[in-house]
């Protein structure tokens, strides 16, 4: 009797097992685990410059009037069309109607004007508060139409209106966003185990196109030899920022698929353009001459990343390749630190903040500049020491750093910006892009801009970062480049 | 009888006041500002300053002091600069997952090293106690992240026994979450242990050298009961002076390997709070430990006063 109920009770399970198996194999995934290297420190994208909140929450939970587009493009999001006044000066967008936030409360005008003009009030901390400058007044006209005057017409107002910092939130969540973020998404959040993930849900009423997953678990991963065996065990499913010099070990692995695309992130030996001998053109050239990018590729990106000459992501429509400007040469280089009246070179310091393309290309771009006589000594920081003492109170002769944020060439033109550069000339040309709306004028006044960067060598120009996804081969829809960094999950499914 | 006590407990309340000063003032040196960090490079300084107020950092210096060890002694740990959540909730999180895995590598590693010191200590000089120290000396040398790698590839990418790291919470199940602590507990365990077994056999072999284990032996007593019930006891107090040494690291010094398996531990919340100088999660931690520590070290004091009267009586 015994013996026949163990047997019975085998054959159930065997057969338990055998039914499970075949439901699993043939039902699509809805559910992923997800890498990301670094934890958000709070969840409100409108409070905050860390790159790990967007990469969440961006087109995920929180929604914007416009959005960026995997290209890079400006799209509708919660605006579904918009008119421009011939001035430029006047914006009319028309909103969905429909639309709710995940607490259940109507999105309308009232919120767009809420969201704005918390964006903008002296009190604000958007990270980004310049993108609201233009902004004279929101105005609502109906609850699905809002009226935005501008001070004066700017070309980048649509693509501004797309950042994370500009998306739109409501006056009830707002101020609790930062622990439980309440947008317009087609995800929720569900739950935050700090240290550990993030967890989103789909939203039951979302407006537009539904998504293909149910749940998603952003996973926090920072250490690279720690996200090697979770990517090659199947218990992450995707890393799409995945760390550039450790993606050689996952390459062969026939279940995932690596993709290489590129960032906004210029890569640049920033030089104080104030302090001797640096404020010299000749020496600023000399150092742009003794730079070989493609060996700082090698060393400090894994091979990855493409090279540039000037402060413009290539993959921009309005890109200008400078590389040819300064190609790698030594003689060159020391030809005209000869010129600068020092033949024998200088004694400089080169101050690295933590990434591996910063620590990793210092030593490089040290050697490299030995090469020519200029002797450089490495000085590793934190961030909070590099924020510190390099960028905010410009203590520095060197640094490498990556310039993530799009189109940011205007940078250059910024009163009291760490570089120490003033060019009136480039100024002005700044002036008129802010101002045009055109883009053929606009692609022209980029050029120029470019052009006029590399002539000065204000910095040393050296890569475009790449961006490296990874993620199972079952997996598509995730973003090849990334014109902002953002995890855009709404095209993301599993296939068989 | 009451010297001695009230004497190490003024000491104590000394050195927490004395260590409150140096935390604070250490983390008021390092340079970098939470308003930048968390701002980043494209907000103007008047936006910084305006972020500032609101975390309340322009106030005087001594002001901040007071304020702070005032709450201290309210236990108020006060509210992280960047998570915006109240410390003493940050600590208990990460102390959950903390808390266990120190215990359960400090157990493992117990369990190991005494019959590996006992039997090295019996067998002094043979072929068991050579090959027990020889591996003992690799477990010391092994940095512990490489052997958790390993660890990782055999059981989790190769065998698929347990998940490769993380933690998914007490909540998803006692099983589950013993699971994602067994790699990082042995890993963190191995090391101890093999530190832990080379104390217990020289501690064994000293205490194996006095008269009173001859005595015993010659009275009959068998090898193996002299050396559990008169060897081993003897042998337990530098023994357990490691353990006590090892548990303050294992609750907090395990920053490497709670970011090889990314558990969410103490460590990480400190290292973590460091970088983005959420400054008040770093003082306070670090004033939780070092109460947790003078606070051992005090009941170790007094526990030697009942142990030894010889100290009961002198101040």
């Amino acid at each position: 009797m015994g013996l026949l109920k163990a047997l019975l009770a085998a054959g159930a399970l065997a057969l338990a097992i055998g039914v499970s198996g075949t439901t699993s194999a043939f039902a699509v995934r809805t559910d992923l685990v997800l890498g990301v290297t670094l934890e958000p420190p709070h969840l409100d994208p409108t409070a905050g410059a860390a790159a790990a909140i967007d990469e969440v929450l961006y087109a995920n939970v929180f929604e914007g009037l416009t959005r960026i587009g995997p290209d890079g493009e400006v799209l509708p999001d919660l605006a579904e069309s918009w008119t421009i006044s011939d001035d430029g000066k006047v914006y009319i967008f028309k909103l969905h109607s429909g639309v709710k936030f995940h607490d259940g409360t109507d999105f309308d005008a009232s919120d767009v004007k809420f969201s704005l003009d918390r964006a903008r009030a002296t009190n604000s901390v958007n990270a980004q508060k310049q993108l609201f400058a233009a902004i004279d007044t929101v105005e609502i006209v109906d609850p699905a139409t809002v009226k935005i005057t501008l001070k004066h017409p700017q070309g980048a107002f649509l693509y501004n209106m797309g950042w994370g910092d500009a998306v739109m939130v409501a006056p009830e969540s707002a101020a609790t966003n930062k622990q439980r973020p309440i947008g317009t998404g087609p995800f929720k959040f569900q739950n935050w185990a700090k240290g550990s993930s993030i967890t989103l849900v789909k939203s039951d009423h979302y407006w537009g196109d539904p998504v293909f997953l149910d749940k998603v678990q952003f996973r926090i991963i920072p250490d690279p030899a720690a996200a090697v065996p979770a990517m090659l065990s199947g218990d992450v499913q995707a890393f799409p920022f995945f760390p550039p010099d450790a993606v050689s070990q996952l390459q062969d692995d026939p279940n995932l698929q690596v993709e290489v695309g590129s960032t906004e992130g210029e890569t640049i030996l920033a030089m104080n353009n104030k302090k001797k001998p640096l404020d010299d053109l000749k020496v600023r050239q000399a150092i742009s001459y003794a730079l070989d990018r493609q060996a700082i590729i090698e060393g400090a990106s894994g091979g990855l990343g493409v090279p540039i000459g000037s402060h413009m992501s290539p993959s921009s429509k309005a890109y200008l390749d400078l590389t040819g400007e300064y190609p790698h040469d030594v003689a060159k280089a020391k030809e005209l630190l000869k010129e600068a009246g020092m033949p024998d070179g200088f004694k400089a310091t080169l101050k690295l903040p933590p990434p591996d393309y910063a620590r990793l290309g210092g030593e490089i771009v040290a050697s490299q500049l030995r090469d020519v006589g200029i002797d450089l000594e490495i000085i590793p920081m934190e961030w909070a020491q590099w924020l510190d003492q390099v960028f905010t109170k410009k203590d520095y002769d060197l640094t490498i750093v990556s310039h993530t944020e799009p189109n940011d060439i205007d940078i250059y033109s910024r009163r009291d910006y760490y570089f120490n550069y003033q060019n009136p000339e480039f100024n002005k040309g700044i002036n008129e892009l802010n101002l045009t709306a055109d883009e053929t004028r606009r692609d022209e006044l980029l050029e120029k801009a470019q052009k006029i960067l590399a002539d000065d060598a204000v910095v040393g120009f050296l890569f475009e970062l790449p961006k490296v996804g990874v993620w199972n081969k079952h997996l598509q829809g995730f973003w090849k480049n990334a014109p902002i960094q953002a995890n855009d999950l709404t095209k993301v499914k599993w296939t068989d | 009888m009451i010297a001695y006590p009230a004497r190490r407990i003024a000491i104590a309340i000394v050195t927490l006041v004395l260590a409150s000063i140096v935390v604070f003032t250490m983390l008021e040196i390092v340079p970098g500002d939470p308003a930048r960090i968390m701002l980043g490079m494209n907000a103007s300084a008047e936006q910084v300053a305006q972020l500032r107020h609101q975390m309340g950092l322009d106030a005087p210096l001594l002001l901040r002091y007071l304020h702070w060890t005032g709450g201290l002694l309210k236990l108020d740990f006060g509210q992280s600069y960047t998570y915006s959540v109240p410390v003493i909730d940050l600590v208990a999180e990460r102390m959950a997952v903390s808390l266990p895995l120190a215990l359960i590598a400090l157990a493992l590693s117990t369990i190991i090293a005494i019959p590996v010191g006992l039997y090295s200590a019996s067998r002094r000089g043979g072929t068991g106690d050579t090959i027990a120290m020889g591996t003992a000396q690799l477990g010391v040398a092994v940095p512990n992240f490489w052997f958790a790698l390993l660890l990782i590839y055999l059981f989790a990418v190769w065998l698929h026994w347990v998940p490769a790291g993380g933690f998914p919470g007490w909540d998803a199940g006692i099983g589950l979450a013993l699971k994602s602590l067994a790699l990082p507990a042995l890993a963190l365990a191995l090391p101890q242990a093999a530190i832990l077994a080379r104390v217990a056999r020289s501690a064994l072999i000293e205490v194996l050298s006095e008269d009173y284990i001859r005595t015993a032996r010659a009275k009959g007593i068998p090898r193996r009961a002299v050396l559990w019930r008169h060897a081993l006891r003897n042998a337990m107090i530098p023994v357990l002076t490691i353990m006590g040494l090892q548990f303050a690291f294992l609750l907090a010094g395990t920053i490497i390997i709670e970011n090889v398996f990314y558990l969410p531990g103490l460590g990480r919340l400190v290292f973590q709070a460091i970088n983005q100088r959420d400054l008040i999660v770093v003082k306070s931690v670090v004033m939780l430990l070092v109460a947790i520590v003078i606070v051992v070290n005090l009941l170790v004091d007094l526990s030697y006063a009942l142990v030894d009267p010889r100290l009961r009586g002198r101040p």
